[in-house]
């Protein structure tokens, strides 16, 4: 049995087949509370939007998430917050009054969803009062919020207004109490959400064919998107061992439950073109549940964060049902079209990242149509060591140019001990760079736009690596206000 | 006698002037607004699902749906043969079936609906079907389609025989795509149809109820008086909901007729995306003649509309590119054709602009040409081209561009933007900077107001004034978010001098104001707006004669203002005095008319006057764009933009930014994909991007020219829905402009729309192609 609080209310899910039930349609079609809309069923509008409220060092925090694609089981031990619950009384919260007053809804219909966005930023303003709001962090929090009429501009006015230095509001007054209720909760013991690693190899034992969902902002979309039933699933979100983040002298030790919001201060602080595309990766919501395992276990050609721990040579560490464990280094680690080296009673337990070394230099980019929230045309992730000039090692990844995440070995091979500042190296990179791939044509980009993208990327990273010259967009400048 | 109510409401309350919020606004916010799939249903109902074809062409040879009606908590299930009356539910021009008819029109066609007990049970079995199909091959290609003569409707020109004997010095020419557009109203279509004992209560997200009170009678063989259209608002529209929410309407009341109980059917979004017409696709060419100073002489423009596999309203919308394949600009000599393609594919409908934007880029993208072609500045040959007075004042359809405000609204914006300086340092910056490169550009927008069907040029309201004072107002338009409802509720406290919420505007019903049009081609608040103060102003004379008569006095001595009527020395509260109307027997309520004056047209001649007026407007935007990737972004935008007396500034300025944003979409990320086959494959959020939060410009600034509208409008207002969608036209003129920069300005680059990363690369290569092999010459 699962237990979370609606809103104020304690609800309890005895039946594992409702426990696989979307939040959304457990809302609108179970609770008829349905100020939570569905706009496309797939994360990618935002209109779904709720905040999801979790104990976390002892405090409650407060963060969004799709609830088109969230199974209700994600919400073990939580508090779901709705758009009804946010005005206390007739006084509107302050998000909502904001977007009142800016005329911030003009059909309405995304509005709920906006609002639980900004509810979620005020929140974590309250926190983080010292620093400015700007205009990125509001873009960064409601980015994943599609509204069609207003061409957003009243609707980043109300959060700049509402969220810059946000009073207390109701929810201050019953945190305490939320917080006691949601620890007094009971402990789930069931096989679709296991509590630790021993219980999730029990169940796998049991359910040789369940699907693991560690986010499962991809897998859901079989539900909602194919109306495929999944058969047995298990929830690995409760597992704390899957939850570490280390670092080491050498390395940065992720675990594969980490949520990529988790992961964006430690990126930030080791990898900080990997955190820049991160800020890309899909929205706040999906960024919210998506973990770090669940996004390299699906194998996606394009996953963006594949590419990046193919150039950083990083080793992902997995686990049998016997508890034992074997690395693997994620070059070797994507077999095909979305398969994998993982066997059927496995999962994935951590991630080691190697830490860069001053004499190493590390970058990544994303092309898509849209720069919010897309999915990309081409990602591609370049490491280059050099010493005294000469190019010691050079690792690349690619996503969107093959059936897998893939390097570009024979380039790797050919500017290995090459001058880095040399023109050469660059026209030498392009040309190998020229045959390294045969990619597809798709919705996303054509087989010809694509290999331009692959050497215009290598351009890119050999020009702002060697020299002053502008080759990119600087899409965080932006007048604050 | 029973007592009238005892506190009448609408105590003075002075905020005639105070901005007001969004009717609805609080609602929003609370998650309190009622949408139609969140209204409670009857207890009996059941949920239908749509099976769709794997095919864009050809027929069905088999179709076996045993499975379908054999699967889990499966009711009913139809096909097109049992449609009781009328199988084509189009809305002009038949070549809409409910269902798959003989053959197949286009993939994702539906083909049968299923009933059953819940919409997830529906929509499982609706996978179950197992069609075979006779294949034939499909036609996917505008200019396919037009070699071949296909089209759905004959072929129009619209000519202007001004030939002078002054010889050209130069020529332009060029052809061009533009790609459609998906609505992606964030709430997708939906129908909940119950039946009762008068026949049938249709709730819809429908711009256009009337259509669909008729298309659901027609489909059931029954009189329109048994159906019931309710609609409260709807979740966006933009003409997607115009004539493409009917289909939903009479396949929900088919089942609930069969069924006798009520039927919900909601498309799921990648359905709703497949099924549904979207802006139609364009392929432009044109020939510009000019003299050596860069002024237009003559121009050809053949303007090919992707209609889709049927008319639906294809005829108006080529006709409106057509009209406005001039723009803002004065041709002498032109000769304007447009082709109305028939290919295998959903039929395109209504968006935003209805055709306006498609022919108004034919004008822009030969503006540039221009420009470049003479070396100078676009700015300065588009002003030197705009319709002026004395002979340069008519269009190429023979109707004088009256009260224009062009000239005034470019040369205050290209003032308060800093245009010429801003062009000098992006000269400079392009100089010195091999990869990015920046983009400027200033273009109008001069849009037609009214349909150019003129029976839909009208509209009926009904007001009633109840013994309290509250007053209720119904009207024939539909809240789609565009602020309607708080315009009209504007309107009628105005009128009867009361406070805001003295007036209640409620849900569109067809049972209430009948016959009435869609609310489309920006014509709400102009339409419903004078009808309903048409009705306003005759419950006014009623309570006024009543009034003069009984304190004797002379009927220009009443007033009514601050929720007080002033009788002479006497001030009594408005509800006071309704009171005192009803015990003396006057009317407090009325219908309302209207039908907008002044308007002619005749399509075989090509001339007339199909507007009342124009709506004017100007955008100067700033881009940047990678030359190595393709990659773009807009900086900068400033929009002067003229509603003549606004209503509602606010509501006004967000019409103005959303419209922008909705344009700005179409132009650069939103991108519709069609596989080989004929299949949509940019069929859901993920794979066709509208604009995030982040694509807003950060200088994003909006102005209103402020200046009435001289023709009798609804106090002189202007339309506002639509005119400013094509302001976004600048952003893919500074894209082209800062492509055109690689050449130093030398080639004018062909740019198709919507300019993505990849399209700008192909067009960075065909400038660099161009500039070796030297410019095209006359």
């Amino acid at each position: 049995m699962i237990s979370f609080l609606l809103n104020d209310t304690l609800c309890q899910i005895e039946e594992e087949q409702h426990a696989r039930q979307t939040v959304l349609n457990y809302l609108r079609d179970n609770k008829k509370q349905c100020g939570t809309k569905e706009g496309c069923a797939s994360g990618d509008c935002g209109a779904c939007t709720v905040v999801v409220a979790a104990v976390e060092n002892d405090s409650l925090k407060y963060e969004t998430i799709n609830s088109c694609i969230a199974p209700m089981s994600q919400l073990h031990a939580k508090q779901v917050i709705t758009v009804e619950h946010l005005a206390d009384g007739d006084r509107l919260h302050p998000v909502q009054q904001a977007m009142v007053d800016h005329h911030g809804s003009q059909c309405g219909f995304c509005t709920p969803g906006f609002v639980m966005s900004m509810f979620s930023l005020y929140k974590s303003r309250q926190v983080n009062t010292d620093i400015p709001l700007s205009r990125h962090t509001v873009n960064e929090q409601l980015g994943g919020n599609l509204c069609r009429c207003t061409g957003y501009r009243p609707i980043i006015d109300a959060a700049l207004e509402s969220c810059h230095s946000p009073e207390p509001d109701k929810f201050d007054h019953t945190s305490l109490l939320i917080k006691q209720r949601l620890l007094a909760l009971q402990d789930v013991n069931e096989d679709y959400l296991p509590r630790t690693e021993q219980a999730l190899a029990n169940a796998l034992k049991k359910y040789p064919d369940a699907k693991l969902v560690s986010g499962g902002t991809d897998l859901m979309l079989a539900v909602t998107q194919q109306h495929q039933d999944l058969g047995h699933t298990i929830n690995l979100s409760s597992i704390a061992s899957l939850q570490t983040l280390d670092v080491t002298d050498t390395h940065l030790i992720i675990g594969a439950g980490v949520t990529l919001t988790r992961l964006l201060p430690e990126l930030e602080a080791h990898f900080p073109p990997l955190a820049e595309l991160l800020t890309r990766f899909a929205s706040q919501q999906i960024r919210n549940v998506a973990t770090i395992g669940g996004n390299i276990a699906n194998a996606s050609p394009i996953g963006d964060l594949a590419p990046a721990l193919l150039a950083l040579d990083a080793h992902v560490v997995v686990k049998d049902t016997k508890l034992n464990e074997r690395s693997i280094p994620i070059r070797t680690f994507f077999e095909g079209y979305k398969k994998t080296q993982l066997h059927q009673n496995e999962w994935l337990h951590r991630f080691e990242l190697p830490l860069l070394n001053s004499n190493q230099i590390f970058d990544v980019y994303k092309v898509s149509k849209r720069f919010e929230d897309d999915i990309s045309a081409v990602c591609a992730a370049f490491m280059v060591e050099i010493d005294d000039n000469k190019i010691v090692k050079i690792n690349t990844g690619f996503g969107g140019v093959a059936a897998t995440p893939a390097m570009a070995t024979v380039f790797e091979r050919v500017l290995t001990h090459k001058t880095w500042l040399d023109k050469a190296t660059l026209d030498e990179g392009i040309s190998a760079l020229n045959q390294a791939f045969t990619p597809l044509t798709d919705v996303r980009a054509s087989a010809e736009y694509r290999q331009h993208l692959v050497t215009s990327l290598w351009t890119r990273f050999w020009t702002l690596s060697t020299s002053d010259v502008v080759v990119m967009l600087d899409h965080s400048e932006v007048t604050d206000a | 006698m029973r007592k009238l109510i005892d506190t009448p409401l609408a105590s003075p309350v002075h905020e005639k002037h105070k901005p007001s919020v969004h009717e609805s606004a609080i609602a929003h916010v609370t998650g309190q607004a009622i949408y139609v799939d969140d209204k409670v249903e009857p207890l009996d109902c059941a949920y239908a699902a749509i099976g769709l074809t794997a095919r864009a062409s050809g027929s069905v040879k088999t179709l076996d749906l045993a499975a379908v009606r054999e699967a889990e908590g499966v009711v009913d299930v139809i096909t097109i043969n049992d449609v009781p009356g009328m199988r084509d539910i189009a809305p002009v021009f038949d070549g809409d079936p409910v269902f798959v008819d003989d053959k197949i029109k286009f993939w994702g066609q539906p083909l049968f609906a299923v009933l059953a007990q819940t919409t997830d049970l529906a929509r499982r079995a609706a996978k179950l079907a197992k069609v075979t199909y006779e294949d034939a091959s499909p036609c996917l290609d505008t200019e396919v389609a037009h070699k071949d003569k296909r089209y759905v409707r004959p072929p129009l020109q619209m000519v202007r025989d001004g030939a002078t004997t002054q010889k050209s010095a130069h020529r332009v020419s060029n052809t061009f795509t533009i790609g459609g557009q998906e609505h992606l109203y964030l709430e997708g279509q939906v129908s909940m149809a119950v039946p009762d004992e008068e026949g049938m209560l249709i709730y819809t997200s429908s711009q256009h109820p009337s259509e669909v009170q008729k298309l659901v009678a027609e489909v059931l063989d029954w009189p329109l008086h048994k159906i019931t259209v309710d609609m409260r608002r709807m979740g966006g529209g933009f003409g997607g909901k115009e004539t493409q929410a009917a289909q939903w309407a009479c396949i929900a009341a088919i089942f609930a007729h069969r069924q006798k109980r009520a039927v919900k059917l909601r498309l799921p979004r990648q359905t709703d995306m497949m099924a549904t017409g979207k802006r139609h696709p364009f392929t432009n060419t044109y020939a510009a003649e000019i003299d050596a100073k860069g002024n237009i002489l003559h121009c050809d423009m053949t303007l090919l509309g992707n209609c889709g596999h049927s008319p639906d309203l294809s005829d108006a919308i080529v006709d409106r590119a057509m009209f406005h394949a001039d723009n803002a600009y004065f041709y002498p000599s032109a000769n304007i054709s447009g082709y109305r393609c028939q290919t295998n594919m959903v039929s395109h409908t209504a968006f935003r602009g209805f055709g306006g934007p498609q022919g108004m880029m034919a004008a822009e993208a030969m503006l540039d040409d221009i420009a470049r072609k003479i070396g100078a500045d676009p700015l300065s040959v588009r002003k030197q081209n705009l319709y002026s007075a004395d002979g340069t004042d008519t269009t190429h359809y023979g109707m004088q561009v009256e009260n224009n405000l062009l000239h005034d609204i470019i040369s205050t914006l290209e003032n308060d933007c800093d245009y010429w300086q801003r062009r000098a340092a992006i000269s400079e910056f392009n100089a010195n900077s091999p990869y990015i490169k920046k983009g400027l550009a200033l273009t109008p927008v001069k849009f037609g107001i009214s349909f150019t069907a003129k029976h839909l040029n009208q509209a009926g309201a009904l007001v009633h004034v109840y013994t309290d004072g509250s007053i209720q107002v119904n009207h024939g338009g539909t809240e789609m978010g565009q602020g309607l409802h708080s315009k009209i509720q504007i309107i009628a406290a105005r009128e009867f001098g009361v406070a805001l919420d003295a007036v209640r505007v409620t849900a569109t019903r067809t049972d209430k104001v009948p016959n009435t049009s869609p609310t489309a081609a920006s014509s709400g608040t102009d339409l419903n707006g004078k009808a309903v103060q048409n009705a306003c102003q005759i419950i006014l004379e009623n309570l006024i004669t009543f009034l003069a008569k009984k304190y004797d006095t002379q009927e220009e001595n009443i007033t009514f203002d601050s929720g007080y009527v002033g009788v002479g020395a006497h001030s009594l509260p408005f509800a006071e005095v309704v009171q005192d109307a009803y015990m003396h027997r006057v009317s407090l309520s009325s219908t309302g008319f209207y039908k907008t004056p002044k308007i002619h047209y005749n399509r075989d001649t090509g001339k007339g006057r199909p507007f009342f007026y124009f709506a004017f407007g100007a955008a100067c935007s700033e881009v940047e764009i990678d030359t190595l990737t393709g990659e773009n972004r807009v900086t900068r935008v400033d929009i002067l933009h003229d509603v003549g007396t606004s209503i509602h500034p606010e509501i006004d300025i967000g019409q103005i930014e959303g419209a922008f944003i909705q344009g700005m979409g179409w132009l650069t990320t939103e991108d519709l994909k069609w596989d080989e086959q004929g299949q949509l494959i940019s069929n859901n959020p993920a794979t066709y991007k509208i604009p995030a939060i982040g694509d807003t410009p950060s200088h994003f600034k909006v102005k209103l020219f402020d200046r009435a509208n001289a023709e009798d409008s609804i106090y002189h207002s202007k339309a506002v829905g639509e005119p400013p969608f094509m302001l976004a036209i600048s952003v893919w003129c500074a894209i082209r402009d800062a492509i055109a920069s690689v050449s130093n300005y030398q080639v004018s680059p062909t740019l198709n729309a919507p300019a993505t990363p990849e399209e700008i690369i192909r067009s960075l290569r065909g400038v660099s192609t161009t500039q070796g092999s030297g410019n095209e010459s006359s």
